[in-house]
């Protein structure tokens, strides 16, 4: 267990180095000049010019720039927006937990519903249910997302009005942000109808996104399900006189949950991907549609350190999915 | 009691096995083993179906996809009151004939997804095969690429390299396609290490094989099968990455009629003009369908494990 | 005559199972396919049985029909099929696994697959106690370290914790041996347990089940291919070809004088009883689904072959001949009644 962690590490080092030279890299290969970037439409005077030249240290080589911006990173620094002038890592902060929310409510529903579906269809393997499932999530993945979201507004919000169209909370109702969540925030503050106008807006953005990490889910969890009942430890349970419940929920399923766990841990990358077609659509506060709205408004800096950290982010999910992986496969974590 | 030389049961056993044999063969093989599958049948005729429009678009359109009616606007589909039949699937906020613009549009989706997974594959499998065949420094240097660019999200580090390159469709289909060699570098790698244990390559080794030669022609025809499905997997995702992007503003920009720069046009009307919203939507949605019952179905066909005697 | 003892036909004492034409058809792409073609076999408390044949003969098929463990594809059809006096073919799902793993129990061949690898020793042995014996937590870990003892793991108290990958082979079988007998079943059904594991180990676990055998007075059903096995530990055995149930006799009597003529030339194929350099071997291949020989199944490959082999299916001899599959049943090596014509 413990080479096998060590293992997973000596890969994560280098490849953070390497997402850290992608973003070192990314400001350097926009065209024209960095500093002239950075000051925007404005413009600046040639001593100015100068001046942030020297002080940025883009006059210097460019290896001695990566080093300064590896201790800049080193000490929690991430770029100054140029828009807002504010530090980049504390408007992401601030950001992150929308995102967060939101992705963390469609990976609950696309669970709650993939995992049983997938399960149930490969115990009725060939049935009406297994083919409805199955064509089911082939439609999910093959959905461009942004549409889906559409398609939902129009008929949610639209023809039926049951669902607001934007936001995360009706303008009527304000708070401070305690946690960041909103639906925690909104029963923290004690206001009524503010939980469920909370919910009310979490909801559509949710299914929107976790549509396609539903459909995965379920496809995986049918074909882990389904090599799994076939094996002969699952023979031997039979054997034993157990149940079928027995034998499908705790025999095959513990095995088929393994590699069922690491495919949702993948699934994070994709709701990222996902999150910034969902938030840019639902109008919904988070990284993603800021990283956008960044990228329009040619804040460079603000791309540059926001894609450090998605990706600083991202490794590190994948990397508690291993752990994860390794604590739940006994032939990890048991090695003699 | 005299027993049976080896001749003698030789002449007993007459092993006639005449199975047809040769590509011809395989192809047939294949096709039997395809066709079973109704779904991925009818994903094939349907794409096959959207090749065919994308190639005689002009003859099949009813109007250029930039011709604009001046005198009607936001017309609803012919079924609808106030529609007509001139404009079967009504038009767009600058009068321009629905259906025409998906017919062309099918062009550039298809255009993408040739171009990106082509690139890719090309690209993917030769550091594949030198990842996988030589192993050591170069395999892992190699693989750290590739990790680093799997760390960040797909659509996201599309989004900054077009910021970087400038919007266009071309500029679109290179991101997309850096972002899935991963893909095809894994794949490659891994179905290569696994045939270098097999005593054909061994055989070759010792017979004078150069490495050259070992690798693409040797190796590289026995791991095409998943390559195959990955091709045709990426090739729907190739579309609706492009689609994306083009929503997002960053691909294909106006007035080219791609499906998914369609959409971003038509975000503002999705509660007064349905049809401008839907029906691109319903285009992207059909081919990749289309395309991921053909992978899925290329998948069963061409898996060994599966591969009936 | 000896070979009356244990027959088929009426005893005194009430056979533990009894199956009379077992048929078990599968539904393929290709059709139906007859894996097991109308076997019948009574097994006394007790006694030692082996099944013999190779690959694809049919014989696990009967009995994980027997267990219930067989596909949906598969239909089930018998004349009787009873154990200990209860009829499996009326009960329903939920009286048949109260059954199964408590008096009736089943171990496979391969060890190391056949083991749950997420859920320890311990809890994979404690389960059928938990369920069938309703043994609370002590006794149930009393009890497997006495399981796990009686089979010959050292250390046992340590085994419990472990995983299957961390034990080998043997160990595994072991286990799987201790799982089965754990509610002292009447009747243990071992399918080819030695045949994946060491030739060494091979020798262990077969004493092992044959002093299990002895001890707890169940009867054992010892399903194999190797002919060295059935000579070592069998009473009884039932040779079975492409489905068919070839010959039945005791197994003294099939060793000296093998009544069909596939048990013949299986006895003659063995190294030890080769006199010359090239190893007997039968010509031909076991029918598969699509070529059936019309009449014997195993005339395209019988030396004593006529056209009324090839034309014609054999009914069961009597007794006498061990109910061989035949139409010329073999007597001292020679086949009776046959065709003078032929046998120039």
């Amino acid at each position: 267990m413990f080479l096998y962690l060590l293992k997973k590490l000596g890969v994560i080092l280098p490849t953070f180095f390497g997402v850290t030279l992608v973003a070192f890299v990314f400001i350097r290969m926009l065209p024209g000049d960095p500093v002239l970037l950075m000051a925007g439409e404005r413009g600046m005077s040639e001593e100015r010019h100068t001046e942030l030249m020297a002080k940025f240290g883009f006059d210097k080589p460019i290896l001695v720039q990566y080093g300064y911006y590896l201790k800049q990173l080193a000490g929690g620094n991430f770029g100054t927006s140029i828009i807002t002038r504010k530090p980049v890592l504390d408007e992401f902060i601030t950001l992150f937990p929308a995102t967060a929310e939101l992705s963390l409510f469609a990976m609950i529903i696309a669970v709650f519903f993939g995992l049983p579906a997938g399960m149930i269809a490969a115990t009725r393997r060939g049935s009406t249910f297994d083919h409805t499932v199955m064509t089911g999530a082939l439609v999910g993945y093959s959905m461009p997302i942004f549409w889906w979201g559409l398609l939902l507004i129009i008929f949610f919000s639209g023809i039926l009005g049951w669902t607001p169209v934007s936001g995360r909370i009706s303008y009527l109702y304000y708070f401070e942000p305690v946690t960041g969540f909103m639906l925690i925030d909104s029963l923290l503050s004690g206001q009524e109808g503010a939980f469920s106008s909370a919910i009310s807006h979490l909801i559509l953005p949710a299914i929107v996104l976790g549509t396609i990490p539903l459909a995965v889910i379920a496809r995986q969890t049918r074909s882990a399900m389904l090599e799994v009942l076939s094996e002969d430890y699952v023979r031997t349970a039979r054997a034993k006189g157990l149940g079928p419940q027995r034998v499908i929920g705790l025999h095959a399923l513990r095995n088929a949950l393994i590699p069922v766990i690491t495919v949702i841990g993948l699934q994070v990358g994709v709701l990222f991907a996902g999150a910034i077609l969902t938030e840019t659509i639902f109008s919904w506060p988070g990284i993603g549609k800021w990283m956008v709205d960044s990228i329009f408004r040619r804040d460079y800096s603000a791309v540059q350190g926001g894609l450090l950290l998605i990706a600083a982010i991202v490794m590190l999910v994948n990397l508690a999915v291993d752990l994860l992986y390794g604590l739940i496969n006994p032939q990890i974590r048991h090695t003699d | 009691m005299t027993e049976t030389t080896i001749q003698e049961a030789a002449d007993i056993v007459q092993i006639v096995d005449d199975r047809p044999t040769g590509v011809r063969a395989q192809l047939a093989e294949f096709w039997s083993y395809f066709s079973e599958n109704r779904g991925a049948v009818m994903g094939l005729f349907f794409f096959i179906a959207v090749v065919l429009i994308a190639v005689f678009a002009n003859f099949i359109a009813p109007h250029l996809p930039n011709q604009q009616f001046r005198d009607a606007l936001l017309q609803p589909p012919f079924w609808q009151t106030g529609g007509d039949v001139k404009f079967l699937l009504g038009t767009d906020a600058i009068g321009r004939d629905m259906l025409s613009r998906l017919i062309y549009g099918s062009r550039y989706s298809l255009f993408i997804g040739c171009i990106v997974v082509s690139f890719s594959l090309v690209v993917g499998v030769i550091l594949g095969l030198v990842a996988g065949f030589f192993r050591g420094r170069i395999d892992t240097f190699i693989m750290r690429i590739m990790d680093v660019v799997l760390a960040f999200p797909s659509l996201l580090l599309a989004l900054v390299l077009v910021a970087i390159l400038g919007p266009s469709l071309i500029n679109a289909m290179i991101a997309i396609a850096i972002v899935q060699q991963p893909h095809y570098v894994r794949l490659t790698r891994a179905a290569v290490m696994s045939e270098m244990t097999k005593d054909y390559v061994v055989a070759a080794r010792v017979i004078g094989v150069r490495a050259l030669r070992l690798m693409f022609i040797t190796i590289l025809p026995n791991c095409m099968a998943p390559l195959i499905v990955q091709a045709a997997l990426s090739f729907s995702t190739a579309i609706l990455d492009a689609a994306a992007l083009g929503f997002l503003g960053m691909g294909a920009q106006p007035p080219t009629p791609e499906w998914g720069t369609m959409l971003a046009e038509a975000r503002e009307f999705i509660l007064s003009a349905w049809w401008v919203v839907t029906f691109p939507g319903v285009a992207i949605l059909t081919t990749v369908l289309a395309i991921n019952l053909m992978g899925d179905g290329l998948r069963d066909a061409l898996d060994p494990k599966l591969k009936r005697s | 005559m000896p070979w009356i003892r244990n027959s088929n036909d009426h005893n005194c004492t009430m056979p533990l199972l009894e199956i009379e034409n077992l048929t078990v058809t599968f539904k393929t792409a290709g059709g139906q396919f007859t894996a097991v073609d109308q076997v019948s076999l009574n097994i006394e408390p007790g006694e030692v049985v082996s099944i013999v044949g190779e690959s694809g003969s049919g014989k696990s098929v009967s009995m994980l029909a027997l267990m219930d463990l067989l596909p949906w594809t598969a239909t089930i059809t018998a004349d009787t099929l009873r154990f200990d006096g209860l009829d499996l073919k009326t009960i329903n799902k939920a009286q048949l696994r109260q059954i199964i793993g408590s008096k009736m129990a089943m171990i496979f061949q391969e060890p190391m697959t056949s083991l749950n690898p997420c859920f320890t020793v311990g809890f994979q042995l404690t389960e059928t106690l938990k369920i069938h014996c309703g043994m609370n937590r002590a006794e149930r870990k009393k009890r497997a370290i006495e399981l796990l003892d009686l089979v010959g793991i050292p250390e046992p108290q340590k085994r419990l914790a472990a995983f299957p990958h961390q034990l080998s082979g043997g160990m595994n079988q072991r286990v799987m041996i201790a799982m089965a007998i754990s509610c002292d079943p009447q009747l243990l059904i071992a399918d080819e347990p030695t045949t994946a594991l060491d030739v060494t180990i091979q020798a262990q676990i077969l004493d092992l089940l044959l002093k299990l055998q002895k001890e707890k007075g169940m009867s054992l059903v010892l399903i194999t291919h190797d002919m060295g096995v059935v000579a070592e530990t069998a009473e009884r055995v039932a040779v079975q070809y492409a489905g068919q149930q070839v010959e039945k006799q005791l197994v003294k009597g099939l060793f000296s004088n093998p009544h069909h003529p596939y048990t013949q030339a299986l006895l003659n194929s063995l190294p030890e009883r080769s006199n010359s350099r090239l190893l007997p071997s039968i010509a031909g291949v076991v029918p598969g689904q699509f070529d059936k020989p019309v009449g014997c199944l195993f005339s395209p490959r019988c030396k004593f072959a006529t056209d009324l082999c090839r034309s014609t299916p054999p009914v069961a001899a009597s007794l006498e001949f061990g109910r061989a599959l035949c139409h010329y049943p073999l007597a001292e090596g020679h086949p009776t009644n046959y065709p003078k014509e032929v046998s120039a």
